[in-house]
């Protein structure tokens, strides 16, 4: 099977209130996906789904041939498989970002400490901050944070990588340095899945759109679809978006 | 009032003072590696899941906060020795002070573990850490950071506090301050001296202390903000 | 040996009713001094400023226990004798001023600055400045920590059983020394001790809590 990540009947409840209704999808390798949908929809919960920071109660998910729906599942096996890109960053406030960057190769994957520091300078090469390497977070802007917090991501050679709302806490003026280097990433081939509001990078960057409402795959297509949508749904968030 | 100061009369008795305030340090530098100790495991223990481990955790604090120190010490020094266990003084001194030190340790780091937002714990999830890394990389290291100055006053009124093992006989500075007195009959001067003895050795745990964090949390040595 | 009996539990209750008798002159005493202390921390003049923090300093290192001794022993060799419980309730005044001034210092000083200045520009004095405009607001935030350091209080007045002061402590201690049952005897005065402290902590913790959440909503 060429799918990296495929969802099967997904369903997902917190309490009474049902989030996921039975979501089902397939991810190729190197495919950029962008997920959209009103708050509600169960666009970031269906991602958090997909590294397991959010349990399932019905159907089937795999990811890099690892069952995430199995409660037997090595959890540390999957998320060194699959990078995750928080909206608020989430950067260790007491590690320089060199700390951040090197903790988990470390840590988890036992990398002698001068090889994992190549890896950050690698990273951040790749995020263009390399002359922020021993910096702390609060020395960084909101954007340089979420940059470092891509490159944290990348220097686990993740096989698929997810972007939860990433530029929404940035003001407009930062967002595009950050688009910038998922730009790139998408170019370099690596697969991803971004929830995410800029409609302009959807259309631009993703080779395919996934359009979520009331818990369910309500649209998907090209980019090109935003321009032409199918469901009243769909025009209704696009007419509110501009 | 025609009273004369002498505290010529304690001049031969310094060795005495000086040996006191060496015990109460060390006393005090014990208790307080095993008091953090104690207190990481019980606030740790507090957040469990598992009810009956958390109940016993906070048992352990809410006895130990609400009760004087005193009673503490009577209760286990006297208490073991009726049953048979005849403990040194001293080591009975310093368990008491780790039993006492280590519950409001507890709540102090409790407190600072509960200001970890979940977001760090997620990301480092996310990053593949297990449980046990997480706890000390993400969650334990920054929350002692953040409450280090909580913990540095308790452990310098642990320091103060230890005064109190004098009931049990523990050969620290106040006992020794009370065989002095009782020689000498200078109780005046022999308190006020061994009072500024306290406020060094407050002074002194508390320089001891700051150099610590300077070598422990680089941030704030680079930085000079609170995390 | 004899054996427990009710007249041991009475001689406890009894040590009890002492030990809040003691607390609450201690905390009475120690909450006029330690207003006193806020003022003087509080004051423009930066000497008084200063000496003031000495003060606070001083007291804050030094042990309690040898505080009453200076009092009880050290005054009795000047020559001025106190009785056990007035020496134990001074020398919990001296401690308390300290504490009680710097916890009340940081409630005044967490009153917006711009509070007294709109004060003082409706010519306000000092004093009405401080009654009038600024205790008012800071005596919400001040009565948690306040609770807190009278059970804190409450503790140390074990202390007084020290120089001979028949309260709690003093009476279990009396009460072991002829059972010899350390276990059952400091065991059930800590529960005493446990029953007047636990509800006052509670208490303190239950109205912090109130005001954190009364201060994350916006006004």
């Amino acid at each position: 099977m060429s799918a990296v990540v495929s969802l099967r009947d997904v369903h997902k409840r917190f309490g009474q209130v049902e989030v996921l209704r039975g979501v089902t999808l397939d991810i190729a390798a190197g495919e950029v996906v962008a997920v959209i949908g009103r708050s509600g929809s169960g666009k970031s919960t269906a991602l958090r789904c997909i590294n397991r920071l959010e349990v399932i109660q019905s159907g089937t998910i795999e990811v890099c041939g690892h069952a995430v729906h199995d409660p037997a599942l090595d959890l540390r096996v999957l998320r060194q498989d699959v990078g995750m890109v928080f909206q608020s960053y989430n950067l260790f406030p007491h590690l320089t970002v060199a700390e951040n960057i090197t903790l988990a190769p470390r840590r988890v994957k036992r990398t002698p400490r001068a090889e994992a520091r190549s890896l950050a300078e690698e990273a951040l090469a790749r995020v263009g901050l390399s002359d922020k390497i021993d910096a702390y977070p609060e020395q960084l802007s909101g954007g340089q944070q979420q940059r470092v917090a891509i490159a944290r991501s990348l220097a686990m050679h993740p096989k698929v990588m997810l972007f939860d709302e990433v530029t929404s806490a940035l003001d407009p003026h930062l967002t595009g340095e950050v688009l910038k280097v998922m730009e790139g990433l998408a170019r370099g081939g690596m697969t991803m899945i971004v929830v995410t509001h800029e409609m302009g990078f959807a259309r631009r960057v993703a080779d395919r759109v996934i359009f979520m409402h009331t818990g369910l795959v309500w649209e998907t297509g090209p980019g090109q679809m935003l321009a032409a949508p199918q469901t009243p749904e769909l025009k209704d968030f696009l007419a509110a978006d501009l | 009032m025609h009273y004369r100061f002498d505290f010529a009369a304690l001049e031969e008795y310094w060795p005495d003072f000086l040996s006191g305030a060496l015990t109460t340090l060390q006393m005090t530098a014990v208790a307080t590696v095993l008091g953090l100790v104690i207190g990481i495991l019980c606030a740790i223990g507090r957040r469990s899941p598992r009810a009956w481990l958390s109940g016993l955790c906070g048992a352990y604090v809410e006895a130990v906060r609400n009760t004087p120190y005193l009673i503490q010490i009577f209760f286990i020094f006297f208490g073991l020795s009726s049953i048979g266990v005849r403990l040194p003084v001293l080591a009975a001194a310093i368990l008491t002070l780790v039993i006492n030190v280590g519950a409001y340790t507890g709540e102090i780091v409790r407190a600072g573990m509960d200001t970890i937002p979940a977001g760090q714990v997620e990301a480092a999830e996310s990053l593949g850490l297990s449980r046990a890394q997480i706890y000390w990389d993400i969650i334990l290291r920054p929350a002692l950071e953040r409450v280090y100055p909580a913990l540095t006053s308790q452990f310098v009124l642990m320091m103060l506090a230890s005064s109190i093992t004098s009931q049990i006989s523990a050969e620290e500075l106040t006992a020794v301050a009370n065989n002095i007195t009782s020689i000498t009959f200078r109780s005046f001067e022999t308190y006020i001296v061994v009072a500024f003895l306290y406020l060094a050795l407050a002074v002194l745990l508390k320089l001891a202390f700051w150099g610590l964090a300077q070598a422990l949390f680089p941030r704030r040595r680079r930085l000079g903000t609170p995390l | 040996m004899g054996s427990f009996t009710l007249n041991h539990v009475l001689y406890l209750l009894q040590g009890a009713a002492w030990t809040v008798v003691l607390t609450a002159l201690a905390f009475l005493l120690g909450g006029v001094a330690g207003f006193g202390v806020m003022v003087l921390r509080t004051s423009r003049s930066r000497i008084v400023r200063r000496a003031s923090l000495l003060w606070v300093q001083a007291i804050q290192g030094t042990p309690l226990l040898i505080l009453l001794f200076v009092v009880y022993f050290g005054l009795g060799v000047v020559g001025i004798e106190l009785p056990p419980l007035l020496a134990a309730a001074v020398s919990l005044m001296v401690y308390s001023s300290a504490f009680l001034g710097e916890i009340w210092r940081g409630c005044v000083e967490a009153v917006p600055r711009t509070q007294t200045e709109a004060a003082e520009c409706l010519a306000l004095s000092r004093w009405q400045v401080l009654f009038d405009v600024v205790l008012p607001q800071a005596a919400r935030i001040a009565v948690p920590p306040t609770v807190g350091f009278f059970v804190q209080v409450l503790k140390n007045t074990s202390l007084a059983s020290v120089v001979g002061f028949v309260e709690l402590t003093r009476a279990s201690q009396v009460i072991n020394n002829s059972l010899f049952q350390p276990f059952l005897v400091f065991g059930l005065a800590g529960c005493l001790y446990f029953a007047l402290c636990y509800p006052l902590s509670r208490w303190s913790r239950r109205l912090e809590r109130k005001l954190n959440v009364g201060r994350r909503q916006p006004a």
